[in-house]
């Protein structure tokens, strides 16, 4: 591409960012589309439906009695921010799918919130360590506009697909546009590859 | 897919899932030429771009823009597009320049007419408005801008009475479009200070400042930072407006 009239590079670029990417800092940037839900502790659940042997529901108190785990890393945002460093501590995806047991013809999922919102992923997406369903963010309990009590954590992709008020898993044997993926956004999502919109 | 998708605990939001795509995918990267600068405050110009592959657009849809360097660094922002779909092939951007934006503060500091950009767009299929329903409009500071390009196709399609936008500024000197606000008859809010004589006191958004009755079928679309979103989305709930009828755009305090 033709480079910009009068644009320069700001010195050196930190390796953790993807293309396109900048590094926002301490900030933390909201962006979501809908007004943001108060969900209480006492009625929150997680389930796990679709394609699987074992359909399951857990409790905030059983969730959080689950083994748990830490993500210590990078976050990425579609509209072009980057956080660097940071860390979030919930319970693998693996965990919860183990005890829901997904059959052999499984190859996606959708995630949904308790909101409406949904995102769609590969199941090799959100397995072998790679995702999480996390309550605590920095050693502190994850806040309501950023997804609290408890949103989804899939870092290496970009963060949409980190469904915020998580509800649960469906899992599927075909791909299914989610919520923005619906409104123009990548099906996969990969920030190394700038899969942003549809098409790309 | 109704059921397994329906929000739980009560909370119904404006999300909704449909079949299939709502919006064609944005097209590819593009040059766009810079044919007009106009400053709207201190902080803040409107570029209108003559695109080389236009496109239809949606008004609430936005552009990314993106600078490439030499050495082939490159940096983008999505900017909300503020000229009502006219069916030419030109396009607004208004841009504020953050004192730390990489690229707010190059198209403020660089850019001339005559200078090419690149952009790719439309994008968004979600706060967008499409000029067959009543929309009530909430902007908040640099939030005006996708609510602007609501409110110019509903009077360029003769259907003024569709759209009612109110703008919440914090005083005079940062008001976008002012001139043109008070032509198409938005209501304008000022926080911190207002203009000698304005007969609303300085404050913040509050029910009273809602039309009197907000109709079952109108959907309000809300934009500007997260404490006014919040804010805005908190007084549309105590006057009685659904969840389910309210779109949110958020800005972020993105450099």
């Amino acid at each position: 591409m033709k480079p910009t009239r009068g644009f320069h590079s700001r010195g050196t670029r930190d390796p953790r960012l993807p293309p396109g990417q900048y590094d926002v800092g301490r900030d933390w940037p909201v962006l979501t589309a809908e007004a943001t839900p108060t969900l209480s502790t006492a009625t929150w659940t997680f389930s796990i439906g679709g394609l699987v042997e074992q359909p399951m529901k857990w409790t905030w108190d059983e969730i959080r009695a689950l083994p748990d785990s830490t993500y210590a890393g990078d976050i990425h945002c579609v509209t072009t921010w980057s956080k660097l460093g940071v860390s979030f501590r919930g319970v693998s995806v693996d965990t919860v799918l183990a005890a829901a047991r997904p059959l052999a013809s499984a190859s996606h999922v959708l995630a949904t919130s308790h909101t409406g919102y949904t995102t769609n992923l590969p199941l090799a997406d959100v397995t072998a360590g790679k995702a999480w369903v996390v309550w605590e963010f920095e050693g502190e309990p994850l806040a309501r506009e950023h997804g609290g009590p408890a949103r989804l954590l899939v870092p290496h992709l970009y963060f949409w697909k980190s469904a915020k008020w998580v509800s649960g898993l469906q899992v599927m044997d075909h791909d299914e546009p989610g919520f923005w993926e619906q409104n123009g956004y990548h099906d996969r999502g990969d920030p190394w590859l700038e899969e942003r919109y549809q098409g790309d | 897919m109704g059921t397994m998708t329906a929000a739980t605990l009560g909370w119904k939001s404006a999300i909704r899932v449909t079949e299939g795509r709502t919006v064609p995918p944005p097209g590819k990267w593009q040059s766009a030429r810079v044919v007009q600068i106009r400053r709207e405050t201190a902080t803040t110009k409107t570029f209108r771009l003559e695109l080389a592959a236009p496109a239809d657009y949606l008004a609430g849809q936005h552009y990314v823009l993106r600078l490439t360097a030499p050495d082939g660094y490159t940096a983008s922002r999505s900017y909300s597009v503020a000229s009502a779909p006219d069916g030419s092939n030109e396009i607004e951007l208004t841009v504020e320049r953050l004192p730390e934006g990489e690229v707010s503060s190059f198209l403020h500091d660089e850019v001339v007419v005559g200078d090419d950009l690149e952009v790719r767009g439309p994008i968004g299929g979600w706060f967008v408005w499409r000029g067959d329903e009543p929309a009530l409009l909430l902007g908040g500071g640099s939030g005006v801008v996708p609510l602007m390009a609501m409110l110019r196709l509903a009077h360029r399609m003769g259907r003024a009475d569709l759209a009612h936008l109110i703008v919440s500024t914090r005083s005079p000197e940062d008001l976008y479009y002012a001139a043109e606000l008070t032509q198409l008859q938005a209501e304008i809010l000022y926080t911190r200070r207002t203009p000698e004589g304005w007969l609303r006191p300085a404050g913040r958004l509050t029910t009273a400042d809602l039309p009197a009755s907000i109709g079952e079928e109108t959907t309000a679309f809300v934009c500007g930072s997260s404490g006014f979103s919040d804010a805005a989305t908190e007084t549309l709930l105590s006057a009685g407006v659904g969840n389910e009828r309210i779109r949110v755009e958020r800005f972020g305090p993105t450099r």
